[in-house]
């Protein structure tokens, strides 16, 4: 599921994430700070060794309405913000693959660089999302968890 | 009839992803499905949330029917 690009562009997707396509959809001509946060699949967890893969779970629309509210809330505390774009896999997602991007842009860089790690870190406390660590001959849900918040309490 | 979402580690321990219930309030719904799912879902639910319609609700909110209960799992998003 993607919304129309605006000035926002959320999507919630089966398909590979580009960090580059968001990177280069932020760009405004008044910007000169584009800040691009890709979140990876790594081979372990605080619990696991060798993960191969990981596997998020969500309802779409949820997550889609929570991705929002992150963004408000970034465009509220960085009023100089232009473009933000935040992309989530769900679905398996393979070692040293983009689970998630993050790109904002903005005319200067400080106001990029917060906004972007306000929203993912926000995404990860707001946003109705579970992972579940694969390896070879089992899964589980992942141990790294806290209680679903809110975007403004970030 | 309210309809109660399970997702993620929830839909696990529940052994499906979504169900019915009668129940004049949430409480009661809650309540049904821990015996009708067992001990594990009940150790989840204590360190889960519940919303009604996409909101925070509290255990004595009163359902009508159509309400969209979901059960919401510590996150592990990113």
């Amino acid at each position: 599921m993607s919304s129309a690009p605006t000035s926002d562009w959320i999507s919630i997707t089966e398909n590979p994430l580009s960090p580059d396509e968001l990177s280069n959809w932020v760009i405004r001509p008044n910007c000169g700070a584009v800040v691009t946060f890709s979140g990876i699949v790594r081979d372990h967890s605080s619990t696991r060794e060798n993960v191969i893969a990981l596997e998020y779970e969500t309802n779409s629309e949820l997550a889609e309405q929570r991705l929002r509210d992150v963004v408000d809330e970034a465009r509220a505390r960085w009023p100089a913000l232009e473009r933000v774009a935040i992309h989530h896999r769900i679905g398996r997602v393979e070692l040293s693959v983009s689970t998630v991007v993050v790109a904002v842009s903005a005319p200067h860089r400080d106001a990029a660089f917060a906004a972007a790690q306000f929203c993912i870190d926000a995404l990860k406390a707001s946003v109705p999302m579970w992972k579940r660590e694969l390896w070879e001959g089992g899964s589980a849900w992942s141990d790294e968890t806290s209680p679903i918040g809110n975007a403004r309490d970030q | 009839m309210a309809k109660l979402i399970l997702l993620g580690p929830a839909h696990d321990a529940a052994g499906r992803r979504e169900d019915h219930f009668d129940g004049v309030t949430l409480d009661d719904v809650l309540k049904e499905a821990v015996i009708r799912y067992g001990a594990d879902f009940g150790t989840l639910l204590e360190v889960s949330q519940v919303w009604l319609n996409g909101e925070p609700a509290a255990p004595a909110t009163r359902l009508e029917s159509h309400d969209e209960i979901m059960v919401l799992p510590p996150v592990s998003g990113g």
